[in-house]
């Protein structure tokens, strides 16, 4: 492996896991039942994916099929958000039906609801991708991914929860950077002419 | 100048205005001094258990939640009436039993109640309170509120309730 590659995976798994570290030590969870707790912690894993998904697409790591470990980690997305919201529906069921029928007091709870739909659209057109062809596929799962990604760091940016700020910012910044460059990468824009 | 024969036109056009205005409600009526009722808010009624009993305080106590109960209009103080509160606390969850208590307003219309300190759940520190009319037979609409703490190191809550008669 060449001394560039050793430092993204590096710089990665520190931007993964101080984030989940912290989010460890929060004074919070000591309040918290262990299917609240899991479900925070889906939450923060489903927001570190985002991080590694773009730059897995836009050929940041080099040594194994980035493709292949992109399609499980799509998969991993969809259990951690499926995870985060039945988690969260067990904890507090009123609280999530009104996050679900978009009548939530909580400003982040849309944002959310936006992210979780565009998962599942994202993963949809995957799974039918051979079938709708190549532009449609790109166009559509491009334009899931910005919907996932702005709803995601809105979401989390507003919560006051188990996640450390410092940690949360970094993180959320990174996802948006990791975002755009693979979305430049990869020239979406392209298909809209 | 004064029209003496309104064409057809100036009749539909001034009738249709006037419907317009009053269907509006711009023209509201004159109430400067008079108290508008709380309105029941976005989420106020989520893990509600109706009933919880009235206690001294809520598990051992330590966050202050206090607050004025009056009557629309005239904002005259209600005593006695019953309100009920509930949060996500170091002690417990929403939905517990335990995080549950109601308390009685006094002479003034002020209600006090302490329970465990508030910690912040499903992104917010809030607490939830409730006017409800089904154990409170004063003839007064039923109200939900979820207030914010400013800080989640808060350690007390203003929440002022203004009831409408039935």
């Amino acid at each position: 492996m060449t001394r560039r590659g050793v430092l993204i995976r590096a710089a990665v798994a520190l931007a993964v896991f101080l984030p989940l570290f912290a989010a460890a030590q929060s004074p919070l969870l000591q309040w918290r039942d262990p299917i609240y707790i899991a479900a925070s912690f889906a939450g923060i894993v489903g927001l570190a994916l985002l991080l590694v998904q773009p730059l897995l697409i836009a050929g940041a790591f080099s040594g194994f099929s980035a493709r292949r470990l992109h399609i499980w980690f799509g998969s991993g997305l969809v259990v951690a958000v499926v995870l985060h919201v039945a988690g969260l529906w067990i904890t507090s069921p009123p609280d999530v039906v009104d996050v679900l029928l978009f009548r939530s007091p909580t400003p982040f709870a849309v944002w959310g609801a936006m992210a979780m739909w565009g998962v599942f659209a994202a993963a949809l057109l995957a799974a039918v991708r051979r079938k709708i062809g190549p532009r449609f596929w790109r166009l559509g799962h491009s334009v899931a991914v910005v919907i996932i990604v702005a709803g995601t760091v809105v979401h989390t940016w507003l919560i006051d929860g188990t996640m450390e700020v410092v940690t949360k910012a970094a993180l959320c910044l990174l996802v948006l950077a990791a975002t755009a460059y693979a979305l430049r990468k990869r020239r979406v824009w392209r298909l809209l002419r | 100048m004064p029209i003496a024969t309104p064409t057809r036109r100036e009749i539909v056009t001034g009738a249709a205005a006037v419907l317009l205005v009053s269907a509006s409600g711009l023209t509201v009526p004159a109430r400067a001094k008079s108290l508008a009722p709380t309105p029941t808010m976005r989420g106020g009624a989520n893990n509600y258990r109706p009933g919880a009993p009235i206690v001294e305080r809520i598990g051992n106590g330590g966050f202050l939640t206090t607050g004025t109960v009056r009557r629309a209009g005239d904002g005259a103080p209600l005593a006695g009436r019953r309100i009920q509160v509930w949060a996500h606390t170091t002690e417990g969850h929403e939905r517990d039993a335990r995080s549950h208590g109601a308390t009685l307003t006094d002479a003034n219309g002020v209600f006090r109640i302490e329970m465990p300190q508030i910690v912040p759940a499903f992104g917010q520190a809030h607490g939830h309170l409730a006017y409800d009319a089904d154990f409170d037979d004063a003839g007064f609409e039923t109200v939900f509120l979820r207030p914010l703490l400013a800080r989640a190191s808060d350690t007390r809550l203003e929440v002022e309730f203004v009831l409408r008669p039935v």
